[in-house]
């Protein structure tokens, strides 16, 4: 190494997130004590504009050339810490990071010492690699300036339209015949009570006619290979494969309406027991009349019972796949654990709908918990102003279906304001269901390598500051695909997806991350089992020598664990880098010089 | 005098895109679990050099974990399945240097499954106490 390593540490109270378990003094104390460790301060947010200035100013003042800072996760804030180091001169790779929150403060709440102690060691490791740390550039690749968009919903047709009017190409494919999504087959949206016609033709009609779209129905995606701006696609439709180039690519591929198993609340056993979808429908065709009386049910198959470890633990070593089959086939008797968001609004939209068109009947809705929020609580009001009645009710006693000798229905359900059992005859039973995870998307998140939720949702990468982009570098999420969304958020994700795509194709280029692998050409004997077993075809035996083409090698590092003649490593996940920090732990300082 | 509690130290290997995120999750959710583990930081379980595990014993760890991605979801397409067939003789290495094998473990935590994780952690951290401290420890790290 050429310079000695002269490393500044700074750590977090992140508020009281940290400081109110870990003592975040004692611990810079203890920092100040290490190897190599010229500085350490502790700051109240290192994150802050303040910790930010502060590091940049210790690096001048004491000539560090290495930054550590104990905080958060390097998978959210690496990216912000490391671009102060760059403006303050030094390599955005000569900084590490200690995760003494989620991996110590978080999940030690109740034993503040013992969790002190561990960040301490945290911090330890963290300063060895520091120590052994070196700069690194960080290729560029270009961004063919086309996008494929998965799925033509209304989240989907945004995106695509979006980025075809920056005059981006955009490849739009849909499994259907007819692109609109599921959004297509409702009648009218709330709050506006406007057709859906409206919202979804102008959309198609619009993707249909540009001409930097192209539209395949009838279509899916078979295969996919590649990395950020530069994926190569093969998908497959009525006229056979076709293979295609974009430098992003946004998932838009909706979700599923669920269907109660057949017997939950008479669902399918009488023929008036329906669910909201249908009653859409019957609506759609003025097929409903003017019925004496309707009753709804809220959260059929939606927010029951919990997401539970065991049900992750029953199949440790099952694959994504069987998981989500698994998941699917329990939830279908068990119902969904989380709350499907659109079913109150779409329920007071029918209600209202039901009012309108026939003012007298009598619209019940029983309800666990009603969720309008913002301007939808006007939406509310005028329900309740065309009197359709709102009844509480607990989960211990769900309402209950029966049927009279002269075929009407009749609903014994528990009031839980008065306390009374109420009794309602009623010509309909209407059951509002939850959006649900669509089966065919779990092969495509598996191609695309975008992790699943315990959910079934595809996951992005981060629920509150990185709402539409996944995992993948390139690779956006839009729609339903990620949780249930009404029409107007799957048009925001929709035009997000396309932002974060754009920004990308719009300049053209992009960094990729500097950890590839580094043959050592003296050590390689040119065996070719490097070649062999990358994934991405990056080492190449040239003149009896391993190279590896950055631009292909994605950094994961198995040719350096395979290599027989340890001849390869890692960039900035080197051997001596990650057994310094298991030496750190483990070896008491005293024993060190003796060690190596 | 009461005699201390022996408290292990596991070191971990997590994958940066399932195993890594999964502690993460752990932490977000405040699913608390005991403080005997380490974790270093891996882009991928495919990068474990049987070494690893096998330097991390001798310095005196109590026992290694190894977490990445379920099979199939492998950020790097098969880093895991490359893991997976390296575990079989690092269990055989440790074997033959006297120690319990089970003091080594592969396991497959998702970037969701922070319930997962921690509950892992937990039972871990039980089945290394029983086992008691690895006799590497008592020469290199009393404490």
């Amino acid at each position: 190494m050429s310079e000695e390593p002269r490393t500044g540490v700074f750590i977090c109270h992140c508020g009281i997130n940290i400081g109110g378990v870990v003592n975040v003094p004692e611990v810079t104390e203890c920092a100040k004590t290490l190897p190599h460790v010229n500085y350490a301060e502790h700051n109240l947010y290192t994150c802050s504009e303040a910790g930010l200035a502060a590091i940049k100013k210790a690096i001048k003042e004491y000539n560090l050339n290495r930054v550590v800072v104990a905080s958060c996760t390097p998978r959210t804030h690496e990216p912000l810490f490391r671009a102060a180091c760059k403006e303050a001169g030094l390599n955005q790779y000569l900084f590490e990071m200690a995760n003494i929150r989620e991996q110590c403060s978080w999940v030690h709440m109740h034993e503040p010492e013992k969790a002190t102690e561990k960040a301490k060691d945290i911090i330890r490791m963290a300063a060895a690699k520091a120590a052994l740390l070196e700069p690194q550039t960080e290729p560029e690749v270009d961004v063919k300036d086309a996008s494929l968009v998965i799925g033509a919903g209304v989240a989907g047709m945004t995106a695509a339209l979006s980025m075809a009017n920056q005059g981006f190409k955009v490849y739009l494919i849909e499994k259907e015949k007819e692109p609109g999504g599921i959004t297509q087959k409702l009648y009218k949206l709330y709050p506006t009570l406007a057709d859906t016609s409206e919202v979804v033709e102008p959309l198609t009609k619009a993707v249909k006619s540009h001409k930097n779209i192209e539209l395949m129905t009838s279509t899916t995606l078979k295969d996919f290979l590649g990395y950020v701006g530069n994926f190569n696609a093969v998908l497959t439709g009525p006229n056979g494969d076709r293979e295609i180039n974009v430098g992003t690519i946004i998932v838009a591929s909706g979700a599923s309406n669920y269907t109660p198993p057949k017997g939950l609340y008479q669902y399918g056993v009488y023929e008036h027991v329906i669910t909201q979808r249908e009653l859409d429908e019957m609506l759609g065709k003025k097929e409903v009349g003017e019925p004496e009386r309707v009753v709804m049910i809220q959260c059929v198959g939606a927010r029951k019972g919990e997401i539970r470890p065991s049900e992750l633990e029953a199949f440790p070593k099952s694959d994504t796949a069987e998981l989500l089959r698994r998941i699917l086939k329990a939830r279908k008797e068990e119902g969904w654990p989380y709350c499907s968001r659109i079913c109150c609004m779409n329920a007071i939209k029918n209600a209202i709908l039901v009012k309108e068109t026939a003012p007298k009947t009598d619209v019940v809705i029983l309800f666990g918990d009603l969720r309008v929020y913002k301007e939808y609580e006007d939406f509310y009001r005028r329900a309740r102003d065309l009197e359709v009645r709102f009844i509480r009710q607990v989960e211990e006693v769900p309402p209950e279906i029966t049927q009279t000798p002269e075929g009407k229905l009749q609903v014994m359900a528990y009031d839980a304001l008065s306390g009374l059992e109420v009794k309602f005859l009623t010509d309909w039973v209407v059951l509002s269901t939850p959006l649900i995870p669509n089966k065919d998307e779990v092969l495509l998140a598996r191609m695309l390598k975008i992790p699943i939720g315990t959910d079934g949702f595809l996951m992005e990468a981060h629920l509150k500051l990185r709402p539409v982009d996944t995992n993948v570098d390139g690779v956006f999420i839009a729609g339903t695909v990620s949780g249930p969304r009404d029409v107007s958020e799957s048009i925001i994700s929709g035009q997000a997806a396309a932002a974060r795509a754009s920004i990308l194709m719009g300049n053209r280029k992009v960094k990729t991350e500097a950890i590839t692998s580094v043959v050592d050409e003296d050590l390689c004997i040119g065996c070719g089992l490097c070649e062999e077993i990358c994934p991405y075809g990056a080492p190449k035996i040239e003149e009896g020598k391993s190279k590896i083409r950055e631009i292909l090698c994605r950094g994961c590092g198995s040719c350096a664990a395979e290599c027989p003649r340890r001849a390869i490593t890692m960039r900035h996940f080197g051997d001596h880098q990650l057994l310094a920090q298991a030496k750190a732990l483990l070896v008491p300082e005293s024993l060190k010089e003796a060690e190596s | 005098m009461v005699e201390k509690e022996f408290e292990p130290l596991i070191v971990a290997f997590c994958c940066n895109w399932c195993s890594y995120a999964g502690a993460d999750l752990a932490g977000t959710s405040r699913f608390e679990y005991p403080t005997n583990i380490r974790i270093i930081r891996v882009m991928c379980t495919g990068r474990m050099d049987p070494t690893f595990v096998l330097e991390a014993l001798r310095m005196g760890s109590d026992g290694v974990l190894i977490a990445g991605c379920h099979p199939g979801d492998c950020h790097y397409q098969k880093g895991n399945y490359m893991m997976e067939k390296r575990f079989d003789y690092i269990k055989k290495a440790v074997k033959s240097v006297g120690m319990e094998p089970e003091r080594v473990r592969l396991e497959w935590v998702s970037a969701s499954e922070g319930a997962k994780f921690a509950a892992l952690v937990r039972e871990m951290t039980q089945q290394i106490k029983r086992l008691g401290p690895s006799p590497f420890r008592l020469v290199h790290n009393p404490k």
